[in-house]
């Protein structure tokens, strides 16, 4: 089957409903989903996990699986139902006019076959073009995504190149055959900031340059500002609000994407006089959706016996915007949210918490199967010194590799350093390691763990759980004591007592991380390390699960290390930033001190990276070149010199052979690099807010 | 990739040495040491005789000299002589090795592809109605051991009572020529018993690379249903099951020992039963010796293949 | 009399496995019944693979538990005039049949079969749980540690891995070995595993609690220690449960079980010690025993339990071969494999003295393999 041509829509989805079929019976994924994709539109698709956004870009594809079943609706492609395509037919468009990339690079290769072999694939089977000429075609494609010396890439296999180069990968061949439609699923969640804006660069000028139409899944609603044209939001299920970006971003029609908003930490947020507004309760399950409108029962605007009755169609609401809300005229949108209590900026105390000139090297064997042979040092920490205050939030801002995790480790004593202090109230804990800690020091330094799904022991009971660490802590003098000190801290938590009996299976990803906080808090600690407490979870829990960690905080005057990568949440809780590559600090001092010019080179383009879901900022657009470099094989001098975009500005290479050092610019803010003063004075914000309009 | 062969070689030959340590311990122990003297010479030997002779025999000096000196012999060649066959043991050990050889050949002819293709074929759709007769057939061949399903075979195959009586029930014959008709029994049983096991590791490694995203991939770049398991499924979901059929081999010796015995067979496994049934002491080391090196050869080319179809690991090093 | 026909011999046989078919009813009903509540044993109802593979199983433990009640005969005793007869013939005497025939003995070849099972299901379950103990106990810190130790273990495990599992019993299970120390040695340090593992298991859980952990200890050391000096014939009071046989064979199949054991539990360890969760409790200052006991060990549960259904079954064919070459069991027992063995004999002659056994073996080692199967698939739903 040729390529046909077709005046209309590339993507007609009309009315889609989805359905999984398992022993538990129908189980609704997408209900009645609309929309259209024009020739070179950008159609965003935005929702939390488990919204249904992922089913429709499959269903496109046909591709549901055994269980999977497309139970109502139609999907037109160029005018053509796939719904009613043969196999075949289906196997000639998939590849060559519809194209799909997602969210694991790495998985998504063939770990046994080379990358030409991938790529020269799709021609073949689509064009029946001869080895020779998909070769060459390979080639080009591998250049046009920008990859440095496309001939040893082809002959590669997926393992041997990086996370960011595998996508590139991914990318160029699903653009072999020149598609008409790219649907790409979360293609960036698996990198790194740097390394995804520059995807998220590339993805947006190939688009251009073929005229591709996309379908961009995503759940950051910055990423699809700066990808798309349009988008639309999906809550439980269903489309709630479709429209172009500047009317769904500045007008918003729905409930569910003003809370969205509202819970995202957008540059003027600010934890004391303007804190996060997170949608309150939980994400409905697919069999317990209420009756009428799915959000309802999170909703403020909830009416009785109007919202929970019969089905809500969509609503039109301006040009080509649509909402899903029977109430869109009667609320006033441009209302400023109820501020709940604005909370007095705390103080900071004193020192708790001194780390000076920390070293932390790792002999690791050069490679895992062929074990013993020569030994690389991995320097996961050079020189970290800092001082964090009672009561004061000292984030760490890092990408992977950055050495941030290995300094939690050496603070929690899960590994001893290899030179240097770390001083808890003057007491040195550096080469101590946990189990030469007494008590009182274990319960002092505490963790939140990352991985909501990872951090509670599926085999226990919430309540048996909470009780240990109490038992290890010597707190209460009784079991009863315990068992009340623990319901004390699920109140704490803001979680029912009823908990206490429940398995960690039972309970949400947002559950299990306020079981964390309150697990790390039980033994009333001083300093307490966030290992990006929030980052696995979605974006409406998120601000909820944020905000309970700084009022407990806050209640108690714990000095908080809030590791991140992602700078909106950091700019928002953080009194002071330390900002971390490969091992060194780079930059540090008060949180309007790192985000303000002058910047260390890195931090600029970090910055940079990050989106940000506001129309009205405006960004300096700053790619990195390439990956982070192994921690195994650092580059000599400056760490970042590889990467750097000044580094032509200093005189006689000093950069790649010095490391540069510490210096101090203004009061308490540090940076790491070479430049001279003058150039650091010249830089600019990244970040412009413009006025309101 | 040098040092790691050189390592492996290392440790397979310490493993060998304390193996063979160990056999000869437990072979010389002093109650067996008894029985051989008193088979040696004869059977109502009083203690004192048995103690005299021991010691004109040098077997009371200290096991690891014995042991030392056994190994130099060893070494050199000398295997020592049978006490039952009243032969030198290489000789013996070479003769039945290379019958136990033919047998092992068409064993695997028959079993590694038909296991590989039961497994392929289950696993390509996992959990279709072919998937599942087929899974249940390999449980059920693992479920066989050999002297069951030899049992069974022949009473259906060659018994009067069922009266087919298409093959011969013996394979003594089979030592002088193979045909058809007197190596099938044999040969179908111990396939039968190895192969489940194999094809059930192949099906679970092809239903994991079958639900992998990069068969997604494949399949969304419009490639046939066919070539996604021929040339994207395949070599990645045969990874595993090549170190499963090494490392089959110590565990086909068992099958070796009993098939040879019930179809008097008189290979390796016949005669490792008679060196062990007749306390042939020298016999038995070397039988041992054979033994535990074809483990470990096995075990090495497992390595090394599992290298060289994995590039993941190939490249690193 | 005249003999039965094949019919009449299936339909009485049936009828002889009565208490059988009745405690299979109640049980299989009373599970389905209640499976809501049995988490995973009561979702292998939902497979139908599974519940034949349970069927099969239970059908053979209550065989065995109801041996006397199903066999019409003696094992043991032999009738001149049944001496290799076909099945279906009567005894006089009794007025009862040969339902498959007899043996070269005269022997009741149902009847010796049906008492064959007690034979496997008083060795190969408790053989699998010690393997189990021993695997666990050595498994956990070579994977939680790692370093010299773990390479010490495995290289022992992988020692015993590499020898050959039938040059190693004839090696370990034959009579003279009986005569020396090294059976009793080697009983006495496996057993005494399963007693340091529960103490051990106690202890660093509720050592935070001491009067619990007396209350949970005291018994523990007392049965543990009355059953270990039973085990190892230092002391009998209750008469002697193993003979030298027996514990013999015992031994050796809890050796060759344990490394494969080890070795899974080493791996599976390796992979949930890298999960938060273990990280959690290192970082309140937990002891590793305790989070090898408590936090690692509970979540490797899945993949053990179903290795021990397949692993009941492999014992189940070892213990064949070892009766098919006659070692360690005493020659009149009615052993399946044993049976097989001097059946195969005069196999072409006369067949149904080796068939039932060698049908036996099968049927239950393919329960327990479609057992596996079933609890595996169940497992992994979640």
């Amino acid at each position: 089957m040729a390529k046909w041509d077709y005046d209309g829509p590339i993507l007609e989805i009309e009315n889609l409903s989805i359905s999984f079929f398992t022993r538990a019976g129908e189980i609704p994924a997408v209900m009645d989903f609309s929309c259209i994709v024009q020739p070179g539109e950008a159609m965003g698709l935005v929702g939390e996990s488990g919204c249904g956004k992922s089913t429709v870009a499959l269903g496109v594809m046909q591709d549901l699986g055994k269980n999977g079943k497309i139970v109502g609706g139609s999907i037109k492609f160029k005018g053509r139902d796939l719904n009613a395509m043969t196999v075949a037919e289906l196997r000639d468009l998939r590849g060559s006019e519809i194209a799909m990339i997602y969210q694991e690079p790495m998985a998504s290769l063939n770990p046994a076959m080379k990358i030409g072999r991938q790529l020269m694939e799709v021609p073949m089977i689509h064009e029946g073009m001869s080895e020779g000429d998909a070769y060459k075609l390979a080639l080009e494609v591998v250049e046009s995504v920008r990859l440095p010396d496309p001939e040893r890439m082809l002959k590669s296999f997926p393992h041997q190149l990086s996370g960011g180069q595998q996508q590139r990968i991914v990318i160029a061949m699903a653009l072999m055959s020149k598609p008409s439609l790219l649907i790409l699923d979360e293609p960036t969640t698996a990198l790194d900031v740097t390394v995804e804006a520059g995807i998220v660069d590339l993805v947006k000028d190939l688009g251009e340059k073929f005229g591709t139409s996309m379908l961009f899944i995503s759940h950051n609603l910055g990423l699809v500002m700066d990808t798309c044209d349009r988008l639309c939001v999906m809550y439980s299920g269903e489309a709630v609000e479709t429209g172009s970006i500047a009317e769904v971003f500045d007008r918003m029609q729905h409930p569910y994407t003003q809370g969205l908003f509202r819970s995202i930490p957008l540059p003027g947020a600010d934890k004391n006089a303007r804190p996060l507004i997170a949608i309150p309760g939980n994400f409905p399950l697919p069999h317990e959706r209420p009756e009428g409108c799915n959000f309802g029962p999170r909703c403020t605007y909830f009416e009785e016996g109007r919202c929970n009755k019969g089905e809500i169609p969509m609503f039109p609401a301006g040009d080509r915007h649509e909402t899903r809300c029977l109430k869109f005229q009667e609320i006033d949108w441009t209302a400023p949210p109820d501020v709940a209590v604005k909370a007095e900026k705390t103080q900071a105390g004193d020192v708790i918490l001194k780390v000076d000139t920390l070293k932390k090297y790792y002999e690791v064997a050069a490679s895992a199967l062929f074990g013993g042979g020569e030994k690389r040092v991995v320097k996961a920490n050079e020189t970290v010194s800092l001082e964090a205050r009672e009561a004061e939030t000292l984030a760490i801002v890092g990408e992977s590799g950055c050495g941030k995790s290995t300094l939690a480790k050496v603070l929690l004593g899960l590994e001893t350093a290899t030179e240097g202090h770390v001083l808890l109230e003057n007491n040195d804990i550096a080469m101590t390691p946990i189990e030469r800690r007494d008590t009182r020091t274990v319960a002092d330094v505490q963790m939140v763990f990352q991985n909501p799904f990872d951090t509670l022991n599926p085999s226990h009971s919430i309540g048996n759980q909470i009780i240990r660490v109490l038992e290890k802590f010597k707190v209460g003098n009784s079991q009863a004591e315990r068992e009340e000190k623990m319901l004390e801290l699920l109140d704490l938590v803001k979680l029912p007592r009823e908990f206490a009996r429940r398995m960690p299976r039972q309970l949400s990803g947002g559950q299990k991380q306020r079981i964390g906080i309150a697990r790390a808090f039980a033994g009333g600690p001083k300093v307490v390390v966030a290992d990006e407490p929030v980052s696995a979870l979605d974006v409406s829990v998120q601000a909820a699960v944020t905000e309970l960690l700084m009022d407990i905080q806050r209640e108690s005057r714990t000095t908080m290390l809030f590791i991140s990568h992602d700078l909106s949440i950091v700019r928002y809780l953080a009194d002071r930033v330390m900002v971390m590559y490969l091992g060194h600090v780079v930059e540090m001092g008060s949180t309007d001190q790192v985000f303000a010019p002058p910047y260390h080179p890195y931090t600029e383009a970090l910055l940079s990276a990050v989106p940000i879901a506001d129309t009205s900022v405006e960004k300096k657009r700053i790619v990195l070149d390439g990956d982070i470099p192994s921690a195994m094989n650092p580059p000599s001098g400056c760490p970042f010199q590889t990467r750097c975009r000044f580094k032509s500005e200093v005189p006689g290479g000093l950069c790649e052979r010095e490391v540069p050092p510490m210096r101090t610019l203004t009061d308490g803010h540090q940076v790491k690099c070479h430049l001279e003063q003058e150039i650091l004075d010249r830089m600019e914000p990244v970040i412009k807010v413009h006025a309101a309009e | 990739m040098l040092g790691f062969f050189l390592r492996r070689f290392g440790v397979m030959v310490l493993t060998a040495m304390c193996l063979t340590l160990i056999v000869f311990s437990l072979v010389n122990l002093q109650p067996n040491l008894e029985k051989l003297a008193k088979e040696q010479n004869n059977m109502r030997m009083t203690d004192q005789q048995v103690t005299i002779w021991l010691q004109e025999e040098g077997f009371d000096r200290p096991l690891l000299t014995r042991y030392a000196e056994w190994a130099g012999n060893f070494v050199t060649g000398d295997l020592g002589d049978s006490t039952r066959f009243r032969k030198p043991v290489s000789e013996i050990v070479g003769e039945r090795l290379y019958l136990t050889g033919k047998l092992m050949f068409w064993v695997m002819v028959v079993m590694v592809p038909s296991a590989l293709l039961v497994g392929v074929l289950a696993g390509m759709r996992e959990g279709s109605f072919q998937d599942r007769s087929l899974s249940t057939f390999a449980i059920a061949t693992t479920a066989t051991p050999e002297y069951v399903s030899g049992v069974v075979f022949t009473v259906i195959f060659s018994s009067k009572l069922v009266g087919l009586q298409w093959f011969s029930g013996s394979a003594s014959k089979a030592m002088d020529g193979i045909t058809f008709y007197n190596f099938t029994l044999p040969v179908m049983t111990m396939a039968i018993y190895g192969m489940g096991y194999i094809a059930r590791m192949t099906r679970a490694s092809m239903a994991e690379v079958m639900t992998a995203q990069y068969i997604r991939t494949a399949r969304l770049k419009g490639v046939s249903f066919r070539s996604i398991v021929v040339k994207h499924a395949l070599r990645n979901a045969l990874i595993a099951p090549f170190t499963v059929i090494m490392l089959q081999f110590p565990w086909l010796l068992t099958g070796v020992v009993i098939v040879e015995n019930l179809f008097n067979y008189k290979g390796f496994g016949w005669l490792l039963v008679e060196a062990a049934g007749n306390n042939d002491i020298e016999l038995l080391l070397s039988c041992s010796v054979v033994a535990v090196a074809v483990v470990l050869i096995t075990q090495l080319i497992s390595d090394i293949g599992y290298v060289y179809l994995n590039p993941r690991i190939r490249v690193k090093s | 009399m005249e003999p039965l026909g094949s019919f009449q011999i299936l339909t009485t046989a049936v009828g002889h496995f009565l208490p059988v078919w009745i405690g299979l009813v109640l049980i299989m009903g009373a599970s389905a019944l209640f499976k809501r509540n049995l988490s995973l044993y009561g979702r292998l109802f939902d497979s139908p693979v599974g519940m034949i593979g349970l069927a099969l199983v239970l059908f053979w433990v209550l065989t065995a538990i109801f041996a006397d009640m199903v066999a019409p005969f003696d094992p043991l005793e032999q009738y001149r005039a049944l001496k290799n007869k076909p099945p279906g013939m009567f005894e006089t005497e009794t007025g009862q049949a040969f339902l498959f025939g007899g043996d070269n003995l005269g022997r009741d070849v149902f009847s010796r079969m049906v008492h064959g099972s007690q034979t496997v299901m008083a060795i190969a379950p408790v053989a699998t749980l010690f393997a189990f103990m021993v695997g666990i106990t050595l498994g956990l810190p070579a994977g939680y540690y790692g370093g010299i130790f773990d390479t010490g273990l495995s290289f022992l495990a992988n020692l015993v891995l590499a020898f050959p599992v039938i040059l190693l019993f004839y090696l370990l299970v034959t009579p003279e070995i009986r005569s020396t120390a090294i059976p009793t040695t080697m009983a006495a340090v496996l057993f005494l595993i399963p007693i340091i593992f529960f103490i051990v298991f106690i202890y660093c859980r509720f050592s935070t609690r001491p009067d619990l952990m007396w209350k949970l200890l005291t018994p523990v050391i007392l049965i543990g220690g009355f059953c270990y000096l039973h085990l190892i014939n230092a002391w009998n009071p209750a008469g002697v449960w193993m003979d030298g046989n027996t514990l013999n064979i015992f031994v050796s199949v809890v050796f060759v079980n344990s490394p494969t054991v080890f070795r899974i539990v080493r791996g599976l360890t390796m992979d949930i010690k890298t999960r938060d969760y273990v990280a959690a409790a290192q970082t309140r200052g937990e002891g590793p025993w305790y989070i090898m006991m408590w936090e690692i060990l509970p979540n490797a549960r899945g993949p053990l339990i179903v290795d021990a259904c397949l692993r009941i079954g492999y014992t189940t064919i070892l213990l064949g071969t070892l009766g098919f070459f006659g070692l360690g069991v005493s020659p009149e027992s009615s052993d399946w494999g044993m049976t097989i063995n001097e059946g195969r004999k005069l196999l072409r002659l006369f067949p149904w003295a080796a068939l039932p056994p060698a049908l036996a073996i099968m049927t239950l080692v393919l329960g327990l393999n479609l057992l596996a199967d079933g609890l595996r698939e169940q497992s992994l739903k979640d």
